[in-house]
């Protein structure tokens, strides 16, 4: 990012990991050290693994692991399942380990003055052994525990951290928080590395774990403020979400695609732009899952590939509910026209899983997104964290210049909005809605097109029905009102004349 | 008396390291005359040994022989600390040593 700005300033190392260059505005403050502060279990150890690894697949930069706490068998276990093979990369010369952790029943007596200097030189002598430019240090302040003289460890550390600098590496350090908003580090290890400070948290709120990183401070260089949502995920480790850094940039199409539904095409001016944002809202049963599969379906007249996420039924039910509308899924799937995919909301954290999401539709570039329901995926949240994901999630939908539907359950069955849509009505570009009518003691099904950016659309609400074929939209309720308040009222037509002669020219 | 193998690790010429060196000789010298094998190692020398050892603080002795391993670390200044570390404590006997301090 505005790179000639900076020239003569201080440059950046892309760690590569994935979010994190942007929210830091291109990574790392090269040749200086970092610190990264955090409570236990807020994936330190992993940033710091995946520092030194990003630079070797990514960049084939070597990188020294200073470990204080675990064991270097230990750390090339751990990070085996997230796709880092550490063993070979020492093999290759690629990674050094220098192994600063407590061995079992290594008991040393105290007779006299000492310091560390062995440490360091071992540090030195593994730099220069590979050649690295990234050094990781996990975690300083375990070793205070090993010694008892405190204050000779603190001067013999901050030695250690001035060293490093000097050695012109790109240097991680992380330390140990008592509390997630508290004191930067225990120890007061913050002051070594004053120049640039990131917290890793793992927030407990509402009985969900959520994860956030902060750049507490780049000295003399600028990166994005406040806490970004970020997960651990397997074979990639650390992914950020870095929202301030998503750009309102994405192309508009003005070409239309069919619905699947040649009555509601028309009602939206002649169908959806092929990069829109859909959001179908409506009570449970009332056709939203049957107007996504009409969607999904219509990929196969136009030799498009849909992907459908569903949250709410499984593949089975999912299956059988759509032949019952004439549509036959599992054809679709062996011709590789469709995907579909189920998940618990639950199984996942939503970070995880709007990784998931990302990730399958980049490898199956679907030219149709469906996701049923966002609203299943609320309840795994909290309101923050499913603000952001439906940011995270439309942003990215529409930078791959697809088509995304999603549906929306409300809460009440007549009328109402849902939370779902207060978060992601300004994000959508068309917005569908699914509304029960009661009239005469009947429940009967009305449709209208409430937003439909950048286009006509039909202003008025249609009733609609659902047979084996699928939705067959009607005439409009032309002499009822109040059907999305709730209250359904008939007016009589002699009313209804009255209003619309009310705005005539006389 | 079986024969100790001792191995003293140091960073670079400094007072700290000589000053160990000066300690040590003189402990050996009373208590272990003829006994001993000594190896001073430096660190910036050959730092793969200081690696394979783990040594993060020197100085620092080593006692590989006769079991059990000990380490001592410092100048080496405390002889009583000294001779404890190596099992030499003249106030414990053999079956005691378990509970000397850190």
């Amino acid at each position: 990012m505005n790179k000639a700005k900076k020239n003569n300033a201080i440059e950046k190392t892309e760690t590569g990991i994935e979010g994190f260059d942007l929210i830091s505005e291109g990574g790392l403050p090269k040749g200086r050290t970092t610190l990264i502060a955090g409570t236990s279990g807020s994936a330190k150890t992993v940033f710091a693994v995946q520092f030194l690894s990003e630079g070797i697949i990514k960049k084939d930069e070597p990188g020294v692991f200073v470990t204080f706490e675990e064991p270097p068998e230990d750390i090339r276990k751990n990070v085996i399942s997230l796709g880092w093979d550490v063993a070979k990369w020492e093999q290759e010369g690629k990674w050094a380990f220098v192994d600063a952790s407590p061995s079992i029943g290594e008991d040393h007596v105290i007779a006299g003055e000492y310091d560390l200097g062995a440490l360091l030189a071992r540090i030195e002598y593994a730099v220069k052994r590979i050649g690295a430019t990234r050094i990781s240090m996990d975690s300083l302040g375990s070793s205070f525990a090993r010694f008892s003289e405190a204050g000779l460890v603190r001067n013999e550390l901050f030695k250690i951290a001035v060293a490093v600098k000097q050695m012109g590496v790109t240097a991680i350090i992380t330390a140990e928080r008592t509390e997630e908003y508290g004191d930067i580090a225990r120890f007061g290890i913050e002051e070594f590395v004053a120049d640039n400070v990131i917290i890793l948290r793992n927030v407990l709120e509402s009985e969900k774990r959520r994860r956030t990183m902060e750049i507490l401070k780049f000295r003399g260089t600028s990166h994005q403020k406040g806490e970004y949502p970020f997960t651990v995920i397997k074979n990639v480790g650390i992914v950020a979400i870095p929202l301030s850094g998503i750009e309102l940039k994405q192309r508009s199409s003005t070409v239309r695609i069919s619905s699947g539904n040649a009555e509601l095409d028309k009602m939206c001016g002649g169908g959806f732009f092929r990069d829109s944002i859909i959001l179908v809202s409506g009570a449970t049963g009332c056709g939203k899952t049957m107007l996504s599969a009409a969607f999904a379906a219509e990929a196969t007249k136009n030799q498009q590939r849909a992907l459908l996420l569903a949250f709410e039924e499984s593949r089975e039910q999912l299956f059988r509910n759509a032949s019952g509308w004439g549509i036959d899924f599992e054809k679709m799937e062996n011709d590789g026209i469709l995907k579909v995919v189920c998940r618990y909301p639950e199984a996942e954290g939503l970070e995880d899983h709007l990784i998931i999401m990302k990730s399958i539709i980049r490898d199956f570039k679907p030219h149709r997104v469906i996701v049923d329901s966002l609203s299943a995926l609320e309840r795994v949240s909290t309101v923050k964290g499913f603000r952001e994901f439906v940011i995270a999630l439309t942003s990215f939908i529409k930078h791959q210049e697809v088509a995304g539907l999603f549906t929306s359950t409300t809460g009440e069955l007549m009328g109402g909005t849902s939370v779902t849509e207060a978060h992601i009505s300004t994000i959508t570009d068309t917005i569908i809605l699914l509304r029960y009518v009661e009239m005469f003691g009947e429940m009967r099904r009305g449709i209208t097109a409430l937003k439909m950016r950048g286009s006509m659309h039909d202003k008025d609400i249609r009733e609609f029905n659902i047979d084996g074929k699928g939705m067959h939209i009607g005439k409009s309720f032309s002499n009822v009102t109040g059907i999305l308040s709730g209250h359904p009222v008939f007016a009589a037509p002699e009313e209804i004349d009255r209003v619309r002669d009310l705005f005539k020219e006389a | 008396m079986n024969k100790f193998r001792l191995r003293l690790y140091i960073t670079g010429k400094t007072p700290k390291s000589e000053r160990a060196i000066a300690n040590l000789k003189e402990i050996c010298k009373k208590e272990l005359e003829g006994l001993y094998e000594l190896q001073i190692i430096d660190v910036l020398e050959s730092p793969q040994l200081a690696e394979d050892e783990k040594i993060l603080a020197t100085p620092a002795l080593i006692k590989d022989l006769p079991p059990p391993l000990r380490r001592i670390i410092g100048d080496l200044s405390n002889s009583e600390k000294v001779l404890l570390g190596l099992d030499l404590s003249p106030v414990t006997s053999g079956n005691q040593r378990k509970d000397r301090g850190r």
